[in-house]
């Protein structure tokens, strides 16, 4: 495959499990995005419904701990990082790249790096032995990945060499990410977003 | 699960699952859905080269479990897991019980695990005062109405959106909506604080990696990840069939699991985790993790030459998804804890045969299992030979030992079969159906039965044998007993047509019934013995090939017989030889004697067709009887599902009348809806299934064999 074949079948892939995918020209670029993103959406609501739907007391108490705005971006480039800093503080953004477990009733945007892509299933790979890092892709609403277009693959087995440097370098914790969250439990109607990103955006990023 | 005590409480009980409308309408939907979906997301890759790499990967596990989990073992200590070795489900849940008694927890969140389910590890959890909760909706949704799954992918498949709704709203003490998005926003919310509160994680694996000592997780909705970041322990509970020596092997499996199980290229999330990675809560910032390896029998089963290749099982739950009596009667009444075909076997390995011995019968014997089968396990054969185990054991039921003993001596056979058609003559209608079926018979009334034909092909033989002065070929014909003595005039289609296109042909007197009867009730002796009969009675002739009407007899001689011979040379070689020779009517016809338009009459007649499960399934036969439909001046017009069982399996119409005549009735429906006026197909047991159904509909459609259509308007 050219890579742009490559990069052709990654977002045709990507997009039939519902993932939304950008082409960025530069780093600055995704970082409006993001912001642009979590101006759009409203502070702490699970997408499409949630909110208004009844809780039993205690799950409506955690939801309740949620405020503000909050957009995490762990193990980013720390000049990346200042950037959106700015941007954050401007439109009143809480940023945060640690601290998530203070966090867990949820927060609106996890931004992240990702290490690859593969074109076959239009899945990320991620590195993600840092728990801030895999919890931001976690319990994120909505899941931003920044991915290099350089860095996708035809198909799993390309990545094999890689993952076995990684893994036999333990502990290690590395993840496929192939669109949002997802069931099918019920009737076998499917609905995203259930315990991990309602969804997921990736931007792939001109290199 | 499984509590019948004998096959009349069994039969009761499926009758609950045949009166669930929501049910059969949600499985039916599934079955339909599924069917696409696995195309779509196979196209363009070769499935049987990945299947039978799966195959092979797998049974190289098998060979070498003890290295490989040594060699796991050994990897994730290094990277600061702990692995404990479990020899059955009892001392898996001790040492599960062990852990989280001594990291004082108190609350364990799991993440889907077929492996917890076997082991019941709940119970055992909650006899020691932990509280514990699922987080797979479904699982949650099944653990909260204390069920088991009724489906290894999506347990709670046989609940509708009503009753999850009145669920929900018990568990929150809210009124909740029925709109299925909310209902899963709202397990979304309620299961996040469980997950804040959980001391202990529990997940299963899908792989554990011998080289990297590392496991591998298989989910969509993304718990399995928070089930072990967040909790300060996490325990890995995993049967030993999920060791593989290499990551490779992993990678190769995730390109079958997911496709086969849902249609989906791959899961929303696979996760790796490897060692004892960083964890704020954990003791120095690290997680506690186990990794439980659970035996339960399994080295044993390793160890068996035919049930070793059990092993293969991905647990993708397709054999589930595409067996047309899971689709009647769904999970709970089809196994035990772990459903559909690798499920009654598994019960039977796992739970004992108490639990397995009724469920063993209701496998069909249409092979949809085997053919879907990821790692391409012989599932039927399996089934076939547990049920046969079980009868050795607990000793056969008459029935069944009567047919065998009958079988076996083809004189008495015939001679029964002889005396029968002087018996049914005050049943007997003009039209070859019995008129009246005795009171005995009463459930099996939804179809019309046939009569015993006057004169049987067997004695009509020496009359109709025609002179061929040029033969092309030389080959032999295997009637076997319902063209015998029911259907004659189907073998005199076959001879007819054949004759004139200059074969010639021998039909051998000794040659009785197949034996795959017997077979199917468990009788693998008498199964034996009949092979070795018909063994004998085609040695002598020097045939080309061996051809049979019979989609059931052909797959059955082909397959079977060699297995069944298996350990004497001497008819293992006559067994080889002979089931190279045996080729069905339509493949011989269509592909060596290359029947074409040419000879036949064209009507342009609609005709439909329905594939015998051991034609399209058994012996890997599509496109032939298309083309002899076309071939004999018909237009042949698909009708939906051409390819599922008509509900006839033999004696297992016999056994469950009430499955038997539902599969027929989806299967007459799809019939009816071409519009066609004639149906044709390729075995005489199908046969007599739809024309029987048919009739009792009181429909004008014709049922014939192939053959017969084509010596109908031969020019």
């Amino acid at each position: 495959m050219t890579v742009q074949q490559r990069i052709d079948l990654f977002t045709e892939k990507a997009t039939a499990v519902s993932a939304v995918v950008v082409e960025v020209a530069k780093p600055a670029d995704a970082l409006d995005y993001v912001v642009d993103l979590c101006g759009k959406k409203e502070a702490c609501q699970l997408l499409a419904s949630g909110c208004e739907a009844p809780l039993s007391d205690k799950a409506e108490k955690l939801c309740e701990a949620k405020r503000d705005k909050v957009i995490a971006a762990p193990g980013l480039d720390p000049e990346l990082f200042k950037q959106l800093k700015t941007r954050c503080d401007e439109l009143g953004f809480k940023l945060i790249d640690s601290g998530m477990r203070n966090h867990l009733a949820g927060i609106d945007i996890g931004f992240t790096e990702v290490q690859h892509g593969i074109a076959e299933t239009g899945t990320l790979v991620q590195e993600s032995s840092s728990e801030e890092l895999r919890l931001a892709t976690m319990v994120s609403e909505i899941h931003v990945a920044l991915l290099p277009k350089s860095r996708i693959v035809d198909d799993s087995y390309d990545l094999e060499e890689y993952l076995l440097g990684a893994m036999k370098n333990a502990p290690n914790y590395h993840a496929f990410i192939t669109g949002a969250s997802r069931t099918a439990d019920i009737e076998r109607v499917l609905a995203l977003g259930v315990h991990g990103p309602l969804e997921l955006h990736i931007l792939l990023l001109e290199d | 699960m499984q509590t019948a005590k004998d096959l009349k409480q069994y039969r009761e009980e499926l009758h609950e699952s045949l009166d669930n409308e929501f049910l059969r309408t949600i499985l039916d939907n599934f079955a339909v859905a599924y069917r696409a979906g696995r195309a779509n997301a196979f196209k363009g890759m070769d499935v049987k080269g990945l299947i039978s790499e799966v195959a092979a990967c797998k049974d190289e596990a098998t060979l070498h479990h003890a290295e490989l989990y040594a060699q796991f073992k050994e990897n994730a200590e290094k990277a600061g897991v702990k692995v404990h070795w479990a020899k059955d489900a009892e001392e898996a849940n001790r040492i599960i019980c062990d852990i989280a008694r001594a990291n004082d927890c108190k609350s364990v969140v799991k993440s889907k695990s077929m492996t917890a389910e076997e082991t019941l590890l709940n119970h055992a959890l909650e006899d020691e005062n932990f509280e514990v909760i699922e987080t797979d909706l479904g699982e949650w949704i099944i653990q909260l109405r204390h069920e088991g799954p009724s489906h290894m992918v999506m347990p709670a498949i046989h609940l509708s959106r009503f009753q999850v709704k009145d669920l929900f709203s018990e568990v929150t003490g809210k009124e909740q909506e029925t709109d299925i998005d909310k209902l899963v926003k709202v397990a979304r919310r309620e299961l996040r604080q469980k997950y804040v509160n959980a001391d202990m994680g529990i997940s299963g694996a899908n792989f554990a990696v011998a080289e990297t000592g590392g496991i591998g997780l298989v989910t969509n909705e993304g718990n399995a990840r928070l089930v072990t970041t967040l909790p300060k322990v996490h325990v890995a509970l995993m049967g030993i069939d999920k060791l593989v020596p290499k990551l490779h092997d992993a990678l190769r499996i995730l390109k079958v699991l997911p496709r086969n199980a849902t249609g989906q290229a791959i899961t929303s999330y696979v996760t790796w985790i490897t060692g004892s990675n960083e964890c704020a809560v954990g003791p120095d910032g690290k997680k506690e993790i186990h990794f439980v390896l659970l035996d339960n029998g399994r080295s044993e089963l390793f160890k068996d030459p035919l049930f070793s290749q059990v092993n293969r099982c991905v647990r993708c739950g397709a054999c589930a998804n595409v067996c047309p009596v899971y689709r009647l009667v769904g999970g709970h009444k089809m196994g035990h804890i772990y459903i559909g075909a690798i499920g009654l076997i598994l019960t039977y390995f796992f739970h004992g045969k108490d639990k397995a011995k009724n469920l063993v019968q209701n496998c069909i014997n249409c092979e949809a299992c085997k053919d879907i089968c990821a790692g391409g396990i012989d599932l039927p054969r399996l089934i076939k030979e547990i049920h046969s185990r079980i009868q050795d054991e607990e000793g056969h039921p008459l029935p069944s030992l009567l047919l065998g003993k009958v079988l076996k001596n083809r004189k008495l056979f015939h001679t029964l079969l002889r005396t029968a058609k002087w018996a049914q003559k005050p049943m007997k209608e003009s039209d070859q159906f019995i008129r009246h079926l005795p009171m005995m018979f009463s459930q099996h009334d939804f179809k019309a039965l046939p009569t015993i034909a006057d004169t049987p092909f067997r004695d009509m033989w020496k009359d109709i044998k025609p002179e061929v002065k040029a033969p092309k070929h030389r080959v032999a014909l295997f009637s076997g007993c319902v063209q015998d003595f029911v259907y004659p005039e189907q073998m005199k289609a076959c001879v007819q047509l054949l004759g004139d296109a200059q074969v010639d042909m021998d039909f051998p007197m000794d040659q009785s019934c197949c034996g795959l009867p017997v077979q199917m009730m468990g009788e693998m002796k008498a199964a034996r013995d009949v092979a070795e009969q018909n063994l004998r009675a085609f040695q002598h002739g020097n045939y080309d090939y061996i051809i049979t009407l019979c989609a059931s007899c052909a797959s059955h001689l082909k397959h079977n017989y060699p297995k069944l011979v298996k350990g004497n040379p001497r008819l293992e070689s006559l067994a080889m030889e002979f089931s190279n020779k045996v080729i069905d009517f339509s493949s011989f016809a269509n592909d060596v004697l290359g029947l074409d338009a040419e000879g036949f009459r064209k009507t342009g007649e609609k005709a439909t067709y329905h594939a015998p499960c051991h034609l399209c399934r058994g012996l890997d036969v599509h496109e032939a009887p298309h083309k002899l439909i076309e071939a004999a001046g018909l237009e042949y017009v698909e009708c939906d599902e051409e390819e599922v069982c008509c509900g006839f399996g033999g004696t297992f119409s016999m056994k469950f009348p009430e499955l038997s005549s539902e599969l027929l009735n989806k299967k007459l429906n799809n019939v009816e809806a071409t519009g066609a006026k004639t149906l044709l197909t390729d075995c005489p047991g199908c046969i007599m299934q739809l024309r029987g159904g048919l009739k009792r509909r009181g429909s004008d459609i014709q049922v014939k064999h192939i053959a017969e259509a084509l010596a109908a308007n031969k020019k």
